[in-house]
């Protein structure tokens, strides 16, 4: 009975997102609509958090734009996403990197993972 | 007849033409079958009785197997009533299919029966509110004062008095529900919001009263 209710989740599943985790930097291609026009917006941030699974997973990516923090949380499944662009893979210690927003500059980096 | 009876499976979400993300019921509406009619001549009213669902015959009691000889009919697991405009015009034999009835985008109320709650007090069932729990206070949770000397001109407890007693299980209707998306192919309707019932619980769908004449211009 409820494996409908899975089915109907894991149609809309998206196979083209690639593996990613808290600390790597990301850049998400976003569809904006304009009016009728539809664009393409980028957010490129590290990820501080993956949350959920399944169709409800989310990922908050976290940006420093002109001295302000900027947090963006998206569904990783969302279709509003073109797509999820990985351009650096972080080495840290924990899933949740809260810890990045009480940091700034030099003491907010991230060790990269070879 | 707009009207179907389906199960409830439970909730989840889907992504929308605009990829917003809607919460939405998923409701398993097999193909309802009329079973029999009711008509004013006869009953006083009219209505159909689907069917759905199958089972062994040698699971029936044998009154009800002959109703269904009697009827011509292949035995069904669940029988209810829709009791709805235009239900003269259907005749036994006939099946209501989720795919015919309804589609995206239309307006519908879903009636069902509430989750039980058991015998609730009245925090819980009217939403009084709490006394404090501590400070020396001695009223917590309960109902309070009632029937003072001077109520009712003496003494008494006025009739419709707010008092703790079962809560739930009661056939509850929710109005204007968005219908999301209809897929036929699997008998499924998944309606925007919740609908009242445990998974599993039986739930009426049918057209909305309420719903806007023009129902493309209502709320999204």
């Amino acid at each position: 009975m409820l494996d409908l209710i899975r089915l109907i989740e894991e149609e809309q599943l998206r196979s083209d997102i690639p593996v990613f985790r808290p600390g790597d930097t990301v850049r998400v291609h976003l569809k904006i609509r304009e009016g009728t026009r539809e664009r393409v917006q980028m957010f490129e941030g590290v990820v501080i958090a993956r949350r959920s699974g399944g169709l409800r997973e989310t990922m908050t990516v976290r940006r420093v734009s002109y001295g302000v923090g900027v947090e963006r949380t998206f569904l990783v499944h969302s279709p509003r996403i073109e797509r999820i662009e990985v351009t650096r893979r972080g080495k840290v210690r924990r899933a949740k990197l809260y810890y990045l927003r009480g940091l700034r500059g030099k003491a907010a980096r991230i060790k990269e993972r070879r | 007849m707009k009207g179907i009876w389906g199960q409830k499976l439970g909730m989840t979400q889907v992504f929308d033409e605009e990829g917003r993300s809607v919460p939405v019921t998923v409701i398993l509406a097999e193909p309802n079958r009329v079973v029999m009619k009711r008509t004013v001549a006869r009953h006083g009213y009219s209505a159909v009785q689907v069917g759905f669902g199958t089972v062994k015959p040698r699971k029936l009691k044998k009154p009800i197997l002959g109703e269904f000889r009697r009827l011509g009919q292949e035995p069904v697991r669940h029988r209810r009533e829709l009791r709805l405009p235009g239900a003269e015009e259907l005749s036994e034999g006939d099946e209501i299919r989720v795919g015919d009835t309804f589609e995206a985008g239309e307006w519908v109320d879903v009636t069902g029966t509430s989750r039980g709650k058991g015998f609730a007090g009245v925090i819980k069932r009217w939403g009084f509110h709490r006394g404090p729990m501590t400070h020396g206070s001695k009223y917590h949770r309960g109902v309070g004062s009632l029937g003072a000397r001077m109520s009712g001109g003496g003494g008494r407890v006025f009739r419709g008095r707010k008092l703790p007693g079962h809560m739930g299980h009661a056939r509850v209707t929710v109005q204007k529900l968005k219908v999301q998306r209809v897929d036929a192919a699997r008998h499924l309707l998944l309606i925007r919001g919740a609908v009242p019932g445990p998974k599993g619980g039986w739930v009426m769908v049918r057209a909305s009263k309420k719903a806007p004449r023009a129902s493309e211009g209502g709320a999204r």
